[in-house]
């Protein structure tokens, strides 16, 4: 006990005393035989704090003061206008009927990777992969191709006044197809790691399938779920490249919050189209720090 | 279960299928001549000329990014890292028009640019700015974890071998990283060829000059010329097939060199 | 060769793990560092290789002071305890890494390595990975590359802690030949107490940053100078008595002992100096026999002993044993042949007085 205590007390002395402190040799010097000289350890967090804070403070605090450029009353204004607000509807529906598919879908297909071996588990895990390896683009165009006017199915869907690009199921559809494999690659590995001896002893005990997966598993894989979740309706609403394809852009109709940023930023109203941008930059924070808070409560678990 | 899981996958599998299809009513030649016009060809160049570029400078300053974040401590580290991951969280549109406008002539950097004669939005300048920004997450959160899993013991032992500290940040640190580097890179460059939604503002998609080939297959569909955006994005398939293969390759190399020693 | 230390303390934070440390190595010497989780034996080894600084004191290898010197200058072998072998690198590699950075000539490098593989019997492995090498061999190829650049002084942190019993033993010996072979003065740290007897030529015993003893291990055990080497070196039976006029009470029973405070202090009775007999003799102690149990070296009794209100433990040889024929149950006698006594330490929290008596 007291040997680990010397370990940590020895790594966190490591670091280096705090800066300004007295104690230790002289702040030039290196602190162990394995640390740099400070005017290195300088620049290179110089250099790391540089290239971020450049590359992604920047614009994200552009956005900020661009949006709030014209005042409160300006910004209140872009964010309440019609068109805004059913933005906002469409990117909220959208999400809410993906996600919860995706959940179902992510959930069936880690549970049955993680517990068993069956025929064409590997083109399973490949498929549940390949949305993330595709351009967005791509992943919008394949819907076009089936259910668009000159697509696969196009004439059939005409015939019979089903419209699904250019609508809300174009919509749904493509989002689906991109937040498909967040829920399942985030509980895969958390439940391969955790073992099936706990669904054995209560299938034993004498456990339904069903009640064995409520009772058991289901609290085991809680904070996986949710940081799946996290993900996947983050990335749901902020989609663009997919979502632009099969949505035709009609402004109010099918354009969901991204899409309405380029609609405004096409028609030249910078100023509004910040400030609808500001609204996804807090989505995607907020989304952040729920990612952060679970996967504390992931790794305690 | 069962169910549930094929009739889900219908949604990703039929419209891939579709994809084939489409490919299989074109005949090798037509799809040869879509996949190679003059603009397709310039569209490539674009996009992986920038896409390299980009993850080549996000697989130099990431490693720093990650090491400051290991190794040092100083005011703010916590919120870096918080920092690294949101261009990873942003909707690609916002990360678009954020960059667009502080690379603008009038923007936040671009005004300093304008006087060196430097033009960021427009060019394939930008395009490349925009696409590191995208990466930068890949390369410094893969880098993470196996700087935080090197062993002390081993640069101590290298050290009273006789190893100056740049001998064994050379020998020693860097062998250990490579593999991570390397996947980083993969990564960051897969993720780039196929990024739509944070060049398509800063880009200006002009034809033959800043057109990545996301946006011309983006063109084609709207000009419901489905044949051409086939072929083109056949083209962008097997390439990102290509690049999955590679980083589930070099994952596979990079945990068996980790091998217990 | 010769390692010289002088007042070396060295504290984490608010802990102590080195408190004003002396000692000095002979050239050509086996010392070990012998002690518990946490008396300083690793921080002190850390000291002498440069991996750590001192907050105050001194030490000196051949008459050179340390602190004018960093890690890599000193020129000392150092072997850690998961081996930190170089991942990337073959056998042949890792053991060149020395000459490598010194930027020695190839043919020199070349020589070295290959001597170096001979006497670690690996000369077939050479292209090797440590993956592919098992724990016993990594570890020897650990102390290869520490000898590549031809050390001064070679430190062994806790060499064979990782390895499993029996490649632990054959590690032992093996490296008490080579040190037969090249004279290195060499310094390893162990909380093995067999260990340290068996490959040390002397040994250090310490304890909560501090040295407790120094001697040869048969003197050391023999002669303990305090309650904690007593108590960490080998079985002992622990007794609470008050000492006076060369004698000792517990209870009822009135001991003769070698020499002693006056005061509260503790008996200590190794098991081998209990002797055990059917029949009474002059101020021996009725005892009943609780458990006998066979162990490699002869046999193991546990008594209880109603006059001294606590069990001890008695080691027989297996002819004695024999002889006695003892069984579980049993009545007998027993007398102390020595008893050490020291008196009781300053109160030491969570101290078990029982604990060495089974």
């Amino acid at each position: 006990m007291t040997d680990a205590l010397a370990m940590a007390a020895r790594r966190s002395a490591r670091v280096g005393p705090p800066l300004g402190a007295p104690i230790g040799p002289p702040i030039g010097a290196p602190i162990a035989a394995t640390d740099e000289p400070a005017w290195v350890r300088r620049t290179v967090i110089g250099v790391a704090i540089g290239f971020v804070g450049l590359f992604v403070l920047v614009p994200l605090a552009a956005v900020v003061v661009e949006a709030l450029r014209a005042g409160l009353a300006a910004y209140g204004r872009a964010i309440a206008e019609p068109a805004a607000l059913s933005a906002v509807k469409l990117t909220f529906l959208a999400s809410a009927i993906a996600v919860p598919l995706n959940v179902v879908f992510g959930v069936a297909a880690a549970w049955a990777i993680a517990r068993f071996r069956f025929p064409g588990r590997s083109i399973l895990i490949t498929l549940i992969d390949l949305p993330l390896a595709v351009s967005p683009v791509i992943a919008g165009m394949v819907y076009l191709l089936l259910f668009g006017r000159q697509g696969l199915l196009g004439p059939w869907l005409t015939d019979h006044g089903i419209k699904v690009v250019f609508a809300l199921p174009g919509i749904v559809l493509a989002t689906t197809f991109v937040t498909f494999p967040f829920v399942a690659r985030e509980l895969i590995p958390l439940m391969e790691s955790q073992g099936a001896e706990e669904e054995e002893a209560a299938i034993v005990l004498g456990a339904t399938g069903w009640q064995t997966f409520v009772r058991v598993t289901l609290p085991k894989i809680k904070w996986g779920l949710w940081y799946g979740i996290v993900l996947c309706t983050a990335r749901a609403m902020g989609e663009f490249g997919a979502v632009s394809v099969v949505s035709g852009h009609i402004r109010g109709r099918t354009a969901t919050l991204p899409l309405h940023v380029e609609i405004l930023y096409n028609e030249y109203e910078y100023q509004a189209a910040f400030a609808v941008a500001s609204l996804l930059v807090v989505l995607a924070l907020a989304s952040l720090v729920a990612r952060r808070v679970i996967a504390r409560r992931v790794e305690v678990i | 279960m069962g169910y549930t899981i094929v009739y889900l996958s219908l949604i990703v599998l039929i419209p891939l299928a579709t994809l084939v299809i489409k490919t299989a009513e074109l005949s090798p030649g037509e799809l040869w001549t879509l996949a190679t016009s003059p603009r397709a060809m310039a569209s490539y160049q674009v996009t992986f000329g920038a896409s390299l570029a980009a993850a080549l400078v996000n697989t130099a300053l990431g490693p720093i990014v990650a090491w400051a974040l290991v190794r040092y401590q100083f005011p703010g580290r916590a919120l870096l890292d918080a920092i690294v991951d949101i261009p990873f969280a942003l909707p690609t549109a916002v990360s678009g028009l954020a960059l667009t406008a502080v690379l603008a002539p009038t923007g936040w950097i671009g005004r300093w640019l304008t006087p060196l004669g430097i033009k960021a939005v427009f060019t394939p300048l930008g395009i490349t700015l925009a696409l590191i920004f995208i990466g930068l997450p890949f390369v410094v959160r893969t880098v993470q974890p196996v700087l935080e899993e090197l062993e002390p013991e081993v640069e101590e032992a290298a050290a009273v071998l006789g190893a100056t500290r740049w001998q064994i940040l050379g020998r020693v640190v860097l062998p250990a990283l490579t593999p991570a580097l390397l996947t980083g890179f993969a990564l960051a460059f897969a993720r780039a060829i196929g990024e739509y939604g944070s060049v398509v503002f800063i880009s200006g998609n002009k034809q033959f000059e800043t057109e990545i080939t996301p946006l011309l297959i983006m063109t084609r569909l709207e000009q419901f010329d489905y044949a051409g955006a086939t072929a083109l994005a056949l083209v962008m398939l097997v390439v990102s097939f290509a690049m999955l293969l590679a980083i589930n390759g070099l994952g596979a190399w990079a945990r068996r060199r980790a091998g217990h020693a | 060769m010769t390692i010289e230390v002088r007042g070396l303390s060295k504290k984490f934070g608010a802990f102590a793990a080195l408190d004003n440390v002396s000692l000095d190595v002979p050239g050509g010497g086996l010392i070990a560092l012998l002690g518990p989780s946490g008396s300083g034996k690793t921080t002190l080894l850390r000291l002498l290789a440069g991996l750590e600084r001192p907050d105050a004191g001194s030490a000196w290898i051949d008459g050179v002071d340390l602190a004018s010197q960093s890690a890599r200058q000193r020129n000392v072998g150092l072997v850690f305890q998961h081996y930190a072998l170089f991942r990337h690198l073959d056998v042949y590699e890792n053991i060149a890494f020395a000459l490598r950075v010194r930027k020695r000539p190839r043919a020199e490098v070349d020589a070295r390595v290959r001597e170096l593989l001979a006497l670690i019997q690996l000369e077939s492995f050479e292209r090797r990975l440590p993956s592919q090498l098992s724990g016993g061999q990594r570890q020897r190829v650990a102390l290869a590359r520490a000898l590549a650049a031809r050390p001064r002084v070679l430190l062994l942190d806790e060499p064979f802690g990782a390895l499993d019993a029996q490649v632990r033993a054959e590690l032992r010996s093996w490296l008490r030949r080579l040190h037969d072979e090249i004279h290195l003065t060499t310094v390893f740290v162990t909380h093995d107490q067999d260990e340290a007897f068996e490959v040390a030529d002397r040994v250090v015993v310490m304890n909560r940053g501090r040295i407790e003893q120094v001697g040869a291990p048969a003197e050391v055990f023999e002669h303990p100078a305090n309650d904690f080497v007593m108590r960490f070196l080998g079985h002992v039976n622990v007794l609470e008595a008050e000492l006076g006029d060369g004698r000792a009470r517990i209870g009822d029973v009135t001991l003769a002992i070698d020499s002693a405070p006056g005061g509260p202090g503790r008996i200590y009775v190794r098991p081998h100096d209990v002797e055990l007999a059917r029949a009474p003799a002059d101020g021996a102690l009725a005892a009943r026999v609780v458990r006998v149990t066979p162990l490699s070296s002869g046999l193991k009794v546990d008594l209880s002993v109603p006059a001294l209100g606590s069990r001890l433990r008695a080691d027989l040889d297996w002819e004695r044993g024999a002889a006695l024929g003892l069984r579980d149950g049993e009545d007998v006698f027993l007398s102390l042949r020595r008893a050490r006594a020291f008196a009781r330490p300053p109160s030491a929290a969570g101290e078990d007085t029982t604990a060495d008596a089974a």
